[in-house]
């Protein structure tokens, strides 16, 4: 095997460290812009507390044009927006731009479907309460659908692990950087292993991490 | 304190409109229990929620204490909420808060001091007898403790109205008289006005004052409770009474009373005061007949007597004749014809 592993331990261990930045900064930014979007979604569907049929199929439609496209090809589609935006390309912080639209409108989709499972009938007594809009949102929507919402949530940093690794192949860096040019490339199978195995080790951290949480906030 | 003035509600589902409501007149005042009774979709739902503004109607108004509803701002509309605690068939109780969580909610929305909103929760849970519940979670309390809890949170803001929704439609018998032994209470102590549906009728005979049926969106009887029970005008309302008072022994048993060679029966209905009377023993004896009580019932209806009974006679049939226009002047008599039955 030509690796020499000396040198190249460092290379891992910040190859690791890009690709949870790009999961951990994405996941933030897509969280906020996704629970926002998915919030609007919900609170515009029919018979809902902000009813309104426009802004509810302008939303619908962009978050059903956008999630299907395969996140390879919507990486280089945006890269025109990429480059205006953040100024190049390449680079991790170039990935976490489209990462961060794609998981957004993920997220919304997430967020809306653990919305539209709260019992109505819980808003409905909010409501009765006197609460107006903007508290049933804080006070009835969010803290109810919580812990779905983190087990949502985890899903998406799950396949953002894997988002990272496909931007890693147009130079975002990260273990799928590592993976593709040392182990695929050069068919150093070694190397892809241990960076799989890396991957293996984060995708159950996470897994890990959203159970444990989502289980303290449901309590069972 | 509330009067609906021809109120009508109409969904457009679709194409297809339904009239949920329809022209609805009644005023319930202050201090009452106040009970709507109705089959499922007769519009009751909708009616009650006419109160809290939840729904809007389609045509006339609701007035709560003299202030036409729909005159009202949403942030106005909030308020009056306030003035107004409401409780569920299924509870709908916060499942991230516990029972103290759920009870300080509504106190939190109208932004009442922390330190304030623990002492008034704490005084609430002992009204309903929950007090070492306060820090459990919903998912652990039974369904009566649910819906205590559901009551101690509707009058968590000392509302003037409380209104039920079913409130005791999920719950099994012994419940569901607690439940109303509560309601009756808060009546009582707080004097708060009290607006309920219910498909039972056992729950109007049990605490309400008055009574209105629903049909098809449409009150078609209504009064006092004793009145109603006693001498209902419509088929409906016959129904209900006959779900808590059977008034005919079964075709079986008729049939038997028949092959015996059974007399005329006739029903005797007693009111009030002439219910503890001995009036059937004394105008029998008078006539030198015998009485035989084949079937029947006594029942307290708003601390009133209600009998029911279903008798025939043996003796003389001339003496019979002057028995029963006798009792005639004293209590309700009439021939029943068992033929059908």
């Amino acid at each position: 095997m030509g690796v020499d592993w000396q040198t190249f331990w460092p290379r891992i261990v910040e190859a690791t460290g890009q690709t949870i930045l790009m999961v951990a900064v994405t996941l933030v930014i897509g969280s906020i812009f996704g629970i926002i979007i998915g919030l609007l979604l919900f609170v515009t569907r029919k018979g809902n507390i902000l009813e309104n049929a426009f802004l509810y199929q302008i939303i619908n439609f962009l978050i059903n044009i956008i999630r299907p496209i395969p996140f390879i090809i919507f990486l280089v589609a945006i890269s025109p927006l990429t480059r205006e935006v953040i100024g190049t390309t390449i680079g991790t912080w170039a990935a976490i731009f489209p990462m961060s639209i794609a998981a957004a409108f993920s997220i919304a989709r997430v967020v809306e479907n653990n919305f539209i499972s709260i019992d109505p009938g819980v808003i409905e007594a909010a409501k009765a309460m006197g609460a107006s809009p903007l508290q049933i949102i804080y006070t009835i929507l969010i803290p109810e659908a919580l812990g779905p919402l983190v087990l949502g949530l985890t899903f998406i940093t799950i396949s953002l692990i894997d988002f990272s690794a496909m931007a890693g192949t147009v130079g975002g860096g990260g273990l799928g950087h590592v993976a593709m040019t040392y182990g695929y490339q050069r068919f150093d199978t070694s190397v892809m292993i241990v960076t799989v195995v890396i991957l293996i080790v984060l995708v159950q951290l996470a897994q890990w991490v959203g159970n444990t949480l989502s289980r303290k906030i449901l309590r069972r | 304190m509330i009067t609906f003035k021809d109120v009508s509600k109409t969904f457009t589902i679709g194409k297809r409109e339904v009239h949920a409501v329809r022209n609805v007149n009644l005023t319930i005042e202050e201090g009452e229990i106040f009970g709507i009774i109705g089959f499922s979709g007769a519009g009751k739902s909708t009616l009650l929620r006419l109160v809290n503004v939840l729904e809007n109607p389609t045509a006339g108004a609701v007035e709560v204490q003299g202030v036409d509803l729909a005159s009202l701002r949403p942030t106005e509309v909030r308020k009056v909420r306030r003035r107004i605690g409401m409780i569920f068939q299924n509870f709908n109780l916060l499942t991230s808060r516990t029972v103290a969580g759920n009870v300080a909610y509504p106190l939190k929305l109208a932004k009442m001091p922390r330190a304030k909103i623990k002492e008034r929760v704490e005084e609430l849970l002992r009204f309903v007898g929950l007090s070492d519940k306060a820090k459990d979670y919903p998912e652990q309390l039974s369904g009566g403790q649910k819906q205590r809890v559901g009551i101690a949170r509707a009058l968590a803001t000392s509302p003037d109205i409380l209104i039920c929704d079913e409130a005791t439609s999920a719950l099994d018998p012994d419940t569901t008289g607690e439940i109303l032994r509560l309601l009756k209470k808060v009546n009582k102590e707080f004097g708060i006005t009290i607006l309920l549906i219910t498909h039972e009728m056992h729950v109007i005979q049990s605490i309400c004052d008055k009574v209105a049926v629903m049909e098809d969106g449409e009150v078609i009887e209504s009064g006092g409770v004793f009145d109603t029970f006693t001498s209902p005008a419509h088929q409906t309302t016959k129904r209900f009474i006959r779900s808590v008072q059977q008034d005919l022994p079964s075709p079986s048993l008729l049939d038997e009373w028949r092959q015996k060679g059974g007399k005329q029966l006739y029903r005797i209905i007693f009111k009030g005061e002439v219910a503890s009377d001995p009036v059937l023993s004394r105008v029998t004896r008078k006539h030198d007949i015998d009485v035989n009580i084949v079937y029947g019932s006594v029942q307290e209806i708003q601390a009133k007597f209600y009998g029911n009974l279903l008798v025939s006679f043996d003796g003389d049939v001339g003496k019979t004749a002057n028995a029963v226009e006798e009792l005639n002047e004293i209590v309700q008599i009439e021939e029943v014809d068992v033929t059908w039955a």
